[in-house]
């Protein structure tokens, strides 16, 4: 069966709630399960009048036929999937697996280092240079205990695992960065670093790698609108390089990255997406208002 | 009954105009520019026609339509006969009516044009398809199903000229985009002012009557490989049209503040992802007061226009060589510079501005002037020492052309020419059996028509490999009576479509699953 029918595509099949603002969305999508490799990315459009956001695939189950994102509340776009995206439910567009797939290869001993949203994509990379059989040492951060998860799924694929916290309420108290200082500490031999995170966590990743002369690789999810190589709004400048990350990467060498330049050009649609999150705040207020005093709840949307 | 032959001296001297909006007002709306002719406006113009024998307009055009007759038909006001002719070679005549640059294909080698303006082809053409969009004709092919089933690359118009051909050849096409929407450029680049996107649609409608199917995000060569197709999935011939779309900078400091963007990504944003309703639409795009767009051709105008309707105070336009080498049709410059668009011709940029927050002050330019001609035959400009120049501006548009989508080359082994387009030969056969490809992934940027060109060219080329015998359609009215036949004699009705035995040459790796 080459495509499934439309109108049942994309429907999501289980969802989690990491936290009041991380959640999890298991989306059925069996061709794309199969296809899906470590470190690739999807495009996904909530609803017809949405915008296609970018996220990096947090796993992929071949037999479940499923692709799973863990996503985080912080603009419009994704609080609005948040409230939407309930277990039965279909996305209005789905696409991927996009990008070229990590290059998972010969070495020994490697560090997958997530952070915040960075946390769920890196799984994928630890499970697959575990299967490939090297010595896996997963370094997650959170800010607070509360937030953590999949704590038992990564200890499943890793030799060890590091979790930091910002207030040491689990784990180590500190951020990602301390966790690779000690596991350098204890391991000389540290082929890879694979660091999956906001800009500033993989900035700090590739400075702490540096010095040791560890290879880091990292992976990038500047603001895109195609995610096939055809507007060139997630251009990155990697070495002397302008390169896309949709079609280039989105892996790149850590120590080459201006993460510099990914961090103002993240902030380009900075006006608008606030504009957008305040508007639909005020929606929801509206909505919520209406609803507690007795009248049908609106469609969730606002008119202009 | 017969009219007096008509000459030169006896037809219209001028060209029939096309109703436009006045250019202050239609600079601030997406409301199509061109309004089109009404019948009066066609028939005074199809009378301009001399129905000369030696209808040059036809090897004009890139596929090849039979001009003459059909602008003959309406002349007679027989408009659904105009219809039947042109729809023999062109699915899409209210999209070529738009956009093709007739003045360098039809019209540029018309009769009429030796001595007069020449007859406005273009505009005829729209007409016919404008009106059989609002009749709801369509012409559905008396074909019976051949049991190929063919996958398309790309819904761009390469992909739909070839998918087209196709399923009137009886194969079971499936149309492959890895946008939420299909029709490619159509719908992401060429803006609502010049083509609406409910125009595309509606053609895109015609296709799905002919038994196409459309299947949208899926993006070819990461969901599956183009060997994956051709094997395991059972396409005994794949058609790969999607397009050059990777675009390109110069590589000047200041490419990377913010407020500096590729010409497809304003233009996808504004005309597929709707960023010009925002926030009714979620996608943003952050409106420049003083555009600078790099670059003269159809997507630099499109993109100034574009630019103004947002909202710009002004709009320039950087171009190194002089308004003679623009690429550009000529009406979409006429158009722009109606519209209060300024053409700085003879400047080439050579430093976007920092205004201290990342965002862009203005650009620097210089002076170019006009040297020797180079390998493309057009003069190569050469900068006038000394001639450096700032201006104002807080965004800069690059509109100086695109380069091979990389996706299908990293992910497959088809054979590449050197600046990464796939290499094929003169039946745009690609180096794997029964793969061809058209368009701009094979020649770099060009034209809608060109690329439609192309795709019915490969689908010749795919009907020879899969034994199918070549002929024009034969179409029969959609009203659920009688077939009736236009265009080909009526012996032909029963035509077989011939069949290789499976195994034998081109017969691909599965054998033909029997018709549905």
């Amino acid at each position: 069966m080459l495509l499934t029918s439309e109108g049942a595509r994309f429907r999501i099949v289980s969802r989690q709630d990491f936290s009041d603002v991380t959640y999890l969305l298991e989306v059925e999508h069996p061709q794309m399960a199969r296809a899906a490799r470590a470190g690739q990315f999807v495009i996904v459009m909530e609803h017809e009048h949405g915008e296609r956001i970018p996220l990096t695939l947090a796993d992929f189950d071949r037999d479940r036929g499923t692709i799973t994102l863990v996503i985080q509340a912080v603009g419009k776009t994704t609080r609005e999937m948040q409230q939407n995206c309930r277990v039965g439910t279909c996305l209005h567009a789905l696409v991927g697996p996009m990008g070229i797939p990590s290059h998972i290869g010969a070495s020994r001993k490697v560090l997958c280092v997530g952070g915040g949203l960075g946390v769920a994509p890196i799984f994928p990379q630890a499970r697959a240079y575990r299967e490939s059989g090297a010595y896996v040492i997963g370094v997650v951060g959170f800010r607070n205990r509360e937030l953590m998860f999949w704590e038992d799924k990564f200890r499943a694929v890793c030799d060890e695992l590091i979790v930091c916290t910002d207030d040491g309420s689990a784990g180590i108290k500190g951020l990602v960065t301390e966790g690779i200082r000690q596991a350098a500490g204890r391991h000389a031999d540290i082929d890879e670093c694979v660091a999956i995170g906001p800009p500033i966590m993989m900035k700090g990743c590739a400075e702490a790698t540096r010095p040791l002369g560890i290879k880091t690789v990292v992976s990038l999810n500047p603001v895109m609108v195609d995610g096939t190589g055809m507007c060139g709004g997630c251009r990155v400048k990697v070495g002397d390089k302008v390169k896309f990350a949709c079609v280039d990467g989105p892996d790149f060498d850590g120590h080459q990255v201006d993460f510099d330049d990914l961090m103002f050009r993240l902030k380009r649609y900075n006006e608008s997406e606030k504009q957008a999150a305040v508007r639909f705040q005020d929606s929801c207020r509206m909505r919520d208002a209406a609803t507690a005093a007795g009248a049908p709840p609106s469609a969730g949307r606002a008119e202009a | 009954m017969a009219p007096k032959k008509k000459t030169i001296r006896t037809i219209p001297q001028q060209r029939t105009p096309a109703r436009e909006q006045e250019p202050l007002v239609r600079a601030r709306n997406f409301a199509e520019v061109n309004c089109g002719y009404r019948v009066e406006d066609a028939l005074r113009e199809a009378d301009r026609c001399l129905l000369c024998p030696e209808q040059p307009c036809v090897n004009g055009c890139p596929v090849g339509i039979d001009i003459p007759r059909f602008i003959e038909q309406i002349g007679a006001k027989n408009f659904r006969g105009a219809y039947d002719i042109i729809t023999n070679t062109n699915l899409l005549p209210a999209v070529c009516g738009r956009v093709c640059p007739q003045e360098s294909q039809c019209e540029g080698v018309c009769t009429v044009g030796e001595s007069l303006e020449p007859v406005a082809i273009g505009r005829l053409e729209r007409f016919v398809g404008d009106m059989a969009i609002s009749e709801g004709w369509a012409n559905v092919p008396y074909v019976e199903p051949s049991g190929f089933r063919v996958g398309i690359v790309g819904s761009g118009p390469a992909g739909m000229a070839c998918a087209a051909d196709m399923a009137k050849a009886g194969c079971d096409v499936t149309v492959i985009e890895a946008f939420h929407e299909p029709g490619g450029v159509l719908k992401y680049g060429i803006p609502d002012f010049r083509l609406p996107n409910s125009v595309v649609d509606a053609e895109i409608e015609k296709l799905i009557g002919l038994g196409i199917k459309f299947e949208c995000n899926t993006l070819v060569g990461r969901l599956f490989s183009i060997e994956q197709m051709i094997g395991e999935m059972g396409f005994h011939a794949v058609f790969i049209g999607t397009g050059a779309g990777y675009p390109s900078f110069m590589g000047i400091p200041g490419e990377s503040l913010n407020g500096v963007l590729s010409a497809n990504e304003l233009l996808t944003r504004c005309n597929l992802m709707h960023a010009r309703d925002f926030p009714g639409y979620d996608t943003p795009l952050q409106p420049g007061r003083q555009v600078a767009v790099i670059g003269a051709g159809n997507t630099a105008m499109d993109a100034m226009r574009v630019c103004l309707r947002l909202g710009a105070d002004k709009v320039h336009c950087i171009y190194r060589r002089s308004s003679a080498e623009a690429p550009a049709r000529a009406e979409e410059i006429h158009h722009a510079a109606e519209e209060g668009i300024e053409f700085h011709w003879l400047t080439s940029p050579i430093e976007i501005l920092d205004d201290g927050k990342r965002g862009v002050r203005g650009l620097r330019c210089i002076r170019m002037e006009l040297g020797d001609p180079d390998e493309s035959g057009r003069r190569r400009p050469v900068a006038v020492a000394g001639s450096e120049f700032e201006f104002e501006a807080d965004m800069v548009v690059f509109a100086i052309g695109t380069n091979a989508n990389p996706i299908i080359g990293q992910t497959s082994k088809l054979k590449l020419d050197r600046r990464g387009y796939i290499a094929t030969d003169e039946r745009l056969a690609t180096s794997i059996a029964g793969v061809f490809a058209g368009g701009d992934i094979v020649t770099g940027a060009a034209t809608v028509i060109e690329a439609m060109g192309a795709g019915r060219r490969a689908a010749r080329g795919m009907k020879a490999y899969l034994g199918l015998r070549d002929t024009d359609a034969v179409y029969r009215e959609d009203d659920g009576g009688r077939p009736k036949l236009f265009g080909i004699d009526l012996e032909e009705h029963g035509f077989a479509l011939v069949r290789l035995p499976a195994g034998g040459p081109g017969a691909g790796p599965a054998r033909p699953a029997t018709g549905t």
